[in-house]
């Protein structure tokens, strides 16, 4: 191990309920591990740092065959995708990614970010994306701090590992 | 080793996933001494190579390490 810490560099471009754990997941598993970590958020991955959208993610059942999984009774048989067209569908697959997640006690998307901002995880909101979506700071948590791929690449270039979420 | 380890703080995280486990081991580490122990157990089989990867990133040792049924149990000293 040398004298500065390992660095996370990623970014979190999706705004479904899925993909806003995995970021999150390794940024509290990094900063767990002694690294400093920062994670910059831009186009829908932006949702998570906003106060009201981040508890209003979904998982959509369109374009996901693994959505909703199969009965352990019937492993061949799945939902046609068409019907994740379906009015109600998408909260419906939410509900039930909600249901494993809660069963399985683990933390919400926002006690997640509550840990990220309690261990100092750097969390950048993406100016462009902010621009472009009309979206304010005060709009976003307190600690998400407005800037550009700039300054993201600054955090970055110093990176142990770096991932596009 | 002739005696076991004197236990400063139990942390149960049976039926927990990651990354709650390294997040409270975390925690619980920095609130203890050096060389201090910390017991931690847990049911997540996840928990068995990434608690050899946090001995490896933060140099805190795992003393001891064993199963009991479901369970796994660590022992480990913080060491800085």
């Amino acid at each position: 191990m040398g004298d500065r810490p390992k660095r996370l560099a990623m970014v979190a471009s999706k705004g479904t309920l899925d993909m806003a754990y995995p970021p999150l997941i390794l940024a509290t598993t990094a900063v767990s591990m002694g690294w400093e970590t920062g994670i910059f958020f831009t186009f829908y991955g932006l949702d998570i740092l906003h106060k009201e959208r981040v508890k209003h993610l979904q998982v959509s059942p369109i374009g996901n065959p693994a959505m909703p999984p199969p009965l352990a009774a019937m492993p061949g048989f799945k939902v046609p995708n068409l019907l994740g067209a379906l009015p109600g569908m998408t909260a419906m697959a939410t509900m039930m990614m909600q249901g494993w997640m809660a069963k399985a006690k683990m933390p919400t998307v926002t006690d997640m970010l509550d840990l990220c901002v309690d261990a100092d995880v750097k969390l950048f909101a993406c100016a462009t994306t902010m621009g472009v979506m009309g979206i304010k700071q005060e709009d976003l948590i307190p600690a998400a701090q407005c800037a550009g791929a700039t300054t993201f690449l600054d955090f970055a270039g110093d990176a142990s590992v770096s991932l596009f979420i | 080793m002739t005696t076991a380890p004197k236990v400063v703080q139990t942390l149960d995280c049976k039926g927990l996933l990651c990354p709650v486990p390294i997040i409270k081991l975390s925690k619980a580490v920095k609130a203890v001494q050096v060389g201090e122990v910390i017991e931690m157990l847990a049911t997540d089989p996840g928990s068995v190579p990434d608690m050899e990867a946090f001995q490896r990133q933060t140099g805190h040792e795992i003393v001891s390490r064993d199963r009991q049924g479901e369970v796994f149990r660590f022992l480990v000293r913080k060491t800085k």
